[in-house]
């Protein structure tokens, strides 16, 4: 069985007020390495066996269409063994 | 002859019953549609209401537009069709397509419920011919993700073809771009507004009557058909 991971990010120009909270947050715990904090969104999907192209196909599809919102967000697909 | 109104129904929707309460004070016949339905019912038009439609899993609006429901109105729409989406209805018609941009997470974070102030800056589009040029309306504002986000080249076309039609005035609740309450589509048929006009039709429970120009706007529109 294999995961293909699809990871949904905003694109750099949107502003991402989830990720500046946290930014925000982390020197309160005392944790100061943080220049910046963008959040993003990962999905799992497990597959039977090693996925083909053509399930390869319909993944980014379903990453272009449902997953991510090309307005404002970027995908990256890649398959975890 | 009364007009019908379809009034579409989401697992999730909230406002549904204002929105069509709004329509019968404006003079027309509200029509439930259903989301699980491609049947448009002889509607003459369609108002997709807020709330928190599928959830508001994934995307705000994400989900419902794969509804069967919406592939009729997204159809119709290309002809011509008046849609009006309100909060959570705009945000299903910017996942649809038929209108540009996205609505992102308030810039403060916080969900707003607010009688907000707004500019009407169009009034050519089928739910906005009612208002005069450049009027000042007051009413409410209830939402978590209404921050109006798109690309600069979207933006400058918006503006330069006259497609935003309401601006935020006075208060910048949610960091939208240009302060934009809402859009049209190019032909102004399809409109997004994130402010609920159908909460302020009536004094005893709204800010204002402001709202119920929408509403009366699209009649007037169908009656001149």
């Amino acid at each position: 069985m294999a995961k293909i991971i699809v990871e949904v990010m905003l694109k750099p120009e949107i502003l991402d007020p989830q990720g500046q909270a946290v930014a925000s947050a982390l020197p309160r715990l005392g944790f100061t390495f943080a220049k910046s904090v963008r959040q993003g969104k990962r999905f799992e999907i497990e597959v039977d066996g090693e996925p083909t192209p053509a399930q390869m196909a319909e993944v980014e599809k379903a990453a272009e269409t449902l997953l991510s919102n090309p307005v404002i967000e970027t995908y990256v697909v890649k398959v975890e063994k | 002859m009364s007009f019908r109104v379809g009034v579409v129904t989401f697992p999730g929707s909230l406002d549904d019953r204002d929105a069509a309460r709004a329509v019968e004070m404006a003079g027309g016949t509200a029509v439930p549609l259903f989301h699980a339905s491609d049947d448009l019912k002889e509607v003459q038009a369609v108002v997709l209401p807020g709330g928190f439609s599928y959830g508001d899993y994934l995307r705000c609006g994400a989900i419902a537009r794969f509804a069967p429901i919406m592939n009729s109105i997204v159809t119709a729409a290309n002809h011509g069709f008046p849609v009006l989406g309100i909060c959570n209805g705009f945000q299903v018609l910017c996942e649809s397509h038929l209108l540009p941009g996205a609505l992102t997470r308030n810039s403060n974070l916080h969900f707003l419920c607010r009688d907000q102030k707004l500019k009407i800056e169009n009034t050519n589009t089928i739910w906005t011919n009612g208002f005069k040029p450049g009027q000042e309306i007051l009413i409410p504002l209830k939402n978590g993700e209404g921050s109006f986000q798109c690309d600069d080249e979207t933006l400058n076309m918006l503006e330069s073809q006259g497609r935003v039609i309401a601006r935020y005035l006075d208060f910048d609740p949610n960091g939208s771009r240009n302060l934009i309450a809402g859009i049209s589509n190019e032909r102004g048929n399809v409109v997004g507004l994130m402010p609920h006009p159908e909460h302020a039709i009536e004094s005893l429970t709204g800010p204002s009557t402001d709202g119920l120009t929408f509403f009366t706007s699209v009649l007037h529109q169908l009656v001149g058909r």
